[in-house]
């Protein structure tokens, strides 16, 4: 791919390319394995976060490629409960957001972590059309993207009924500001890496 | 000066009760609130998780009309909004070019960037001392305030309470006669935006969260998030089928807690929207719920 190819050619690591677009230290842990110890997903993860810290500290490619393809990275649930513990400060959910936008963008999602990227994305283009969340129109985009057309049809009508549920989006006035939000933000760098 | 309101979309729908209670008490405590004409969504954790310009340009609209409009602080009422708004605020102060960018593209000033509050801040504020005084129904229950992550995590950028063992929402219970109990889940993870991909996960998290209050004799959970409240609450199923027992606790935000105590109607506070019925035992309040009009 491309970009991978420039990586390369410019002998960075992925460490240096993070540091370099968001400005995150990763070179800094030592290993003490907080962040791990309270993070709510670590039982389900195939590296908790200190062990990806690790793998990307050394900037070997195969081990950089091994957390881009792990399940870890999309099951970060941004609790920011790392960040706090972390005695070296290093902001973890930051790299985890960088993490998943480089293995996006290099095809290397993790099969079972498909649907919750398909979920962010049902999500973000509920608000590119609308400007607002439509949780109804976002959930049936959900459920055609991962074909679960099963899932939460009995949970629909309660809510329906208890109002919670609006059968219409809301949308701001002016949506092709939002389009124009959604452009520029296409043109992110750190999408590129 | 009227207060800004940025109310987001989980207020809008699915957790409409939230601001029904939180527009009734401001009103009972003449607090007066100006929604943010033509406010879009923050982006929430999709936009961050795959795209951090979208997550800094979505809240940034927002932020640039609630400046044009006047405000110089919004109640963000929404935890993950509230983390949103104030996290792009700071990185906008600190990133000149950006902020400059993110101008023209809205076509706006941004110069004078509005400050964000979570509704525990203003209700710091707008509680008078004499609370007590004016309480109809007290609201004497053991209660486990669950502050969930993005309300006090991290410091730097909500700049509110303490991270690890807060107690704002303790103290605001009880004022209005509650008995906050100390309990060891007020900041874990309830599963967030994993409620649809992901449910079994909100199961597992929200389970720990549950048991924890309930052995400690909690009779209700009071939150200030709408995805707290939709995991516990919503995905109570979810919890149960991972624990394989059942759990009878509701789950209050802390402006329907308030509500109660100030005498005002349940259905106004919207209680009657819950998937887990809010049955509260002893006390003064549970006249009033069984008073209140179907």
């Amino acid at each position: 791919m491309s970009t991978a190819q420039t990586h390369s050619a410019q002998n960075l690591t992925l460490a240096d390319c993070l540091l370099q677009e968001t400005g995150v230290d990763i070179r800094r842990c030592y290993q003490c394995g907080k962040c791990s110890a309270g993070c709510p997903m670590a039982a389900e993860m195939d590296y908790p976060s200190s062990v990806w810290m690790r793998m990307l500290q050394t900037g070997r490619p195969d081990l950089e490629k091994a957390v881009l393809k792990s399940q870890s990275i999309w099951l970060c649930l941004s609790c920011e409960s790392c960040y706090v513990r972390c005695p070296m400060e290093i902001d973890i959910p930051r790299v985890a957001d960088f993490l998943r936008a480089a293995s996006k963008r290099r095809g290397l999602v993790h099969p079972r972590a498909r649907n919750i990227l398909r979920f962010h994305t049902a999500f973000l283009d509920s608000i590119r059309y609308t400007g607002r969340l439509y949780e109804m129109g976002m959930v049936v985009d959900y459920k055609v993207r991962s074909r679960k057309w099963w899932q939460d049809l009995l949970t629909a009508p309660g809510l329906f009924l208890r109002g919670k549920l609006n059968l219409l989006p809301h949308r701001v006035k002016h949506p092709k500001a939002m389009r124009k939000l959604f452009k520029w933000a296409a043109e992110d760098k750190e999408a590129r890496i | 000066m009227k207060m800004g309101y940025y109310p987001g979309c989980s207020i809008s729908g699915s957790s409409r009760e939230y601001g029904e209670s939180l527009l009734a008490v401001l009103r009972a405590l003449d607090v007066e609130l100006a929604e943010v004409e033509d406010w879009n969504c923050c982006g929430a954790s999709a936009a961050h998780n795959l795209n951090h310009t979208l997550s800094l340009a979505l809240p940034a609209r927002s932020l640039a009309l609630a400046e044009q409009q006047g405000f110089q602080e919004l109640l963000v009422p929404c935890a993950a909004c509230f983390s949103r708004l104030a996290a792009t605020r700071k990185a906008l102060m600190a990133d000149d070019a950006k902020r400059r960018q993110i101008a023209d593209l809205v076509e706006l000033p941004m110069k004078n960037i509005p400050v964000s509050i979570n509704l525990l801040q203003l209700l710091q504020r707008v509680l008078p001392e004499n609370l007590k005084e004016k309480l109809r129904a007290p609201f004497d229950y053991k209660v486990a305030c669950y502050y969930g992550c993005l309300l006090v995590r991290p410091a730097e950028v909500v700049e509110f309470d303490r991270e690890e063992d807060p107690e704002e929402m303790d103290r605001i219970m009880e004022k209005i006669g509650a008995a906050p109990l100390d309990w060891a889940f007020k900041t874990e993870c309830c599963g967030a935006g994993f409620s649809v991909p992901r449910t079994d996960v909100v199961g597992r998290l929200c389970a720990r969260i549950l048991d924890d209050a309930v052995s400690r004799g909690a009779e209700a959970v009071i939150v200030a998030c709408p995805m707290c409240h939709s995991n516990l609450d919503m995905r109570r199923q979810a919890s149960e089928s991972h624990s394989g027992k059942k759990y009878t606790i509701p789950i209050l935000y802390v402006t329907q807690a308030i509500g109660l105590a100030l005498g005002l109607d349940a259905k106004q506070l919207g209680l009657q929207r819950h998937i887990v019925p809010v049955r509260l035992s002893a006390g003064k309040s549970s006249q009033i719920l069984e008073n209140a009009p179907a």
